[in-house]
């Protein structure tokens, strides 16, 4: 792991860095070579890019928390109320249609 | 997540005057919505009244929304609108830290490498029944990062919104979302593995 480095190879710690553009695929054709080639001889980066995708990947799974009991009830009181306002309530700009492209 | 009726057939139920239809969308939406206002105003309190008010532009709103972007990217853009114009805090203008390394310094040794080989974690991280034993950990993590963070990464990780979704949603460049997401990211990482390993940070 102290091996000398060739001028242009990247350390751990600039590895870590780059994960991220690594992921969005931003990173440029030859910052990913570089990239690529550190991780074929680095077991520890290697491992570490795996548990940023565990992680992301176990993020996307969280289901939404549970709503309480009386949340549930507040939103269906509220939910009551203004549905019996009707349209006729103050008008809604923001909610107005979708986004302009 | 693992859900019956998609969004859109919701929405169908909730245009003819449907309760159900609409809590089921709270149900699905409400702690999301509830995580991004906070990154806009001071308190609990304020993103509880933001997020209401959320709902009330969506019931209201449900008959012009033409589907021209996903309900999703709708409801967290009336979110975001809605936490702007209460006022209370601008905080897509936070002072940039520079100094946020995705690992901690002291993990490595002078020349840049790992100082001790990482743990590897448990097999099966793909598994639900593992990623369920984490969620409890990964969600303390999520609410303990900075704002700007947490809502690029409830945004993009929690609900799935593509990457110019969340940069038209929050009013940011892409290179600023995507700096966001890498330390949003890391720091999650970092969570888990004092989680797992019993590392400190």
């Amino acid at each position: 792991m102290l091996a000398l480095r060739r001028r242009d190879e990247l350390a751990c710690r600039q590895v870590v860095e780059l994960v991220g553009d690594y992921l969005e695929g931003a990173l440029s054709g030859r910052d990913r070579r570089r990239f690529e080639r550190h991780l074929r001889g680095c077991p520890n980066c290697s491992e570490y890019l795996e548990q940023m995708r565990a992680t992301i990947a176990a993020t996307g799974t969280l289901t939404p928390d549970d709503l309480t009991p009386e949340a549930r009830d507040e939103f269906t009181r509220l939910f009551r109320t203004w549905t019996a306002e009707g349209s006729d309530g103050p008008d809604d700009g923001a909610a107005a249609g979708d986004p302009t492209p | 997540m693992e859900t019956a009726e998609t969004d859109e057939a919701l929405l169908a139920r909730l245009r003819s005057g449907d309760e159900s239809a609409f809590l089921a969308l709270v149900e699905r939406y409400n702690g999301s919505l509830l995580r991004v206002a906070r990154g806009f105003v001071p308190n609990e309190a304020v993103a509880e009244e933001v997020v209401q008010d959320t709902w009330i532009g969506v019931v209201r709103g449900v008959d012009r929304f033409e589907g021209r972007s996903s309900f999703k990217t709708w409801l967290f853009r009336i979110l975001v609108n809605r936490a702007r114009t209460t006022g209370v805090r601008e905080h897509r203008h936070d002072t940039f830290d520079p100094t946020d390394p995705a690992v901690s310094p002291d993990r490595f040794d002078a020349s840049g490498a790992w100082a001790e080989p990482l743990t590897p974690w448990e097999d099966g991280v793909d598994d639900r029944v593992v990623a369920a034993a984490w969620a409890p950990a990964l969600r303390a993590a999520l609410d303990e990062l900075p704002a700007r963070q947490r809502d690029v990464v409830v945004l993009r990780d929690v609900e799935g919104l593509s990457s110019e979704d969340v940069c038209t949603v929050l009013g940011i460049s892409e290179g600023n979302q995507r700096v966001l997401l890498h330390r949003g990211r890391s720091r999650l990482r970092t969570a888990l593995e004092s989680e797992l390993t019993g590392r400190g940070r």
